[in-house]
């Protein structure tokens, strides 16, 4: 069934993958966050209750739904490697981490930023913040255990039995504001039914959903080139590859 | 798939079985803990299937809607009071500081405050509870009814002063 995905196994076929994926995941970035941004953040109508804060929903928003589906990439990517034993899915897994880190840091901030004027507090111990506060630190977790190994495919095992660990995680955030009583309010957009935000409000957001999806891509794409080559330093494509940029300098 | 992977597959997939049954049995068992407030159905006539009630003078964290019309202000100071309300009874809330903006009639609220007597609290702090819809104000008051009113244009000094909460 996924035999189509084998040849990938290598690092050389992964790095052109890479290099082929990179500029779509790029332009779909620069055009979704700078018409997405721009459209929310300054031709958006106000909030009839929040005026102008709701626009921090824009960035926050994106960064949350977005550091969730990066955690499940990022343990598929781990499960991946447990199975088949591939050296690129590792480096895929930790080539995803510091993205996912950050983007959970992204949502964590904005929302204590937005949390101050709008429900007096930065920061409340309801179910929701504090699960998205323990994905931040599986993230951290992931990368730490990763980094504590010297023998990589050792490390690689570890922290993808973590990453793995740590899915359950991920329905509690989304149904958090469901199960318990909680500060932080509904689902707005992940929800079945007709999204509870008016239509104008709506479009910038979902275009600044995919421009955060290209911007995670690159980013991603980059960060598993330079795994690529900071392990496969040796091998005679890398340094084919290494000489033949030098040249061109 | 060979069996060797196979294999691995299948123990991944027990190990993790497990391991989701043990977090979603602990999450079930601390389910009341996992709460951050109290409805004020809870608060009179108690809580889960033991129907357990809170202790007058215990700590606590209410959550409820702000029953509309009535919000008392004291004149002179900035103490308040106000009644809230879920489904069933109705539990006073006491509170001398500053409110959040989102503070209105109508709109949830979380208060942390000492229970006094059965249906009062004396509240340290008053948060207000979002809810998840967004619409601009023009859509609101066609849809609710509901002005939007500035922060800055609300309040004593309005010439014509209207409840903006």
């Amino acid at each position: 069934m996924f035999t189509w995905l084998h040849p990938y196994a290598k690092t050389e076929r992964a790095y052109a993958l890479c290099n082929t994926l990179f500029p779509y995941f790029l332009v779909t970035a620069v055009v979704g966050l700078t018409v997405g941004f721009i459209w929310g953040l300054l031709f958006a109508p106000p909030d009839y209750q929040q005026g102008d804060s709701f626009r921090i929903i824009y960035i926050h928003v994106p960064s949350a739904i977005l550091a969730m589906s990066t955690y499940v990439a990022m343990a598929t990517a781990g499960l991946v490697g447990l199975v088949w034993q591939w050296k690129t899915a590792y480096m895929s897994m930790i080539a995803i981490a510091p993205v996912g880190a950050l983007l959970t840091f992204i949502s964590l901030f904005t929302g204590a930023a937005w949390g101050k004027p709008m429900w007096g507090t930065w920061w409340i111990w309801d179910a929701r913040l504090t699960a998205q506060l323990i994905l931040f630190f599986l993230y951290l977790g992931v990368m730490a255990l990763y980094g504590a190994f010297s023998d990589k495919t050792q490390a690689g095992k570890s922290a993808a039995v973590m990453a793995l660990v740590g899915v359950i995680n991920i329905p509690i955030i989304h149904y958090s504001v469901e199960w318990w009583n909680t500060l932080h309010q509904g689902a707005t957009i992940t929800k079945f039914g007709k999204p509870s935000i008016a239509p104008s409000m709506l479009w910038p957001l979902l275009i600044s959903i995919v421009g955060m999806i290209g911007l995670i891509g690159s980013l991603v794409m980059m960060n598993l080139k330079n795994q690529i080559l900071r392990r496969e330093l040796h091998r005679p494509w890398v340094i084919a590859l290494l000489s033949q940029s030098k040249k061109e300098q | 798939m060979n069996p060797r992977r196979k294999q691995r597959l299948i123990t991944v997939g027990v190990i993790g079985g497990l391991l989701i049954g043990a977090v979603s049995l602990m999450l079930f068992a601390l389910n009341e803990n996992i709460d951050l407030f109290y409805t004020p159905s809870e608060i009179i006539d108690g809580k889960g299937k033991d129907g357990s009630k809170p202790q007058i003078g215990q700590r606590l964290r209410i959550g409820g809607l702000v029953v509309e019309g009535s919000v008392t202000r004291n004149q002179d100071t900035l103490a308040v009071e106000f009644d809230l309300i879920d489904t069933g009874p109705v539990v006073k809330i006491s509170y001398i500081g500053i409110l959040p903006d989102l503070f209105r009639e109508g709109q949830g609220i979380v208060a942390t405050g000492v229970l006094q007597a059965d249906n009062l609290i004396v509240a340290e702090e008053v948060l207000a509870k979002h809810d998840e819809e967004y619409m601009p104000p023009e859509l609101a008051e066609k849809l609710k009814g509901i002005k939007h009113v500035k922060p800055s244009d609300a309040g004593i000094n309005s010439p014509n002063p209207s409840p903006s909460y």
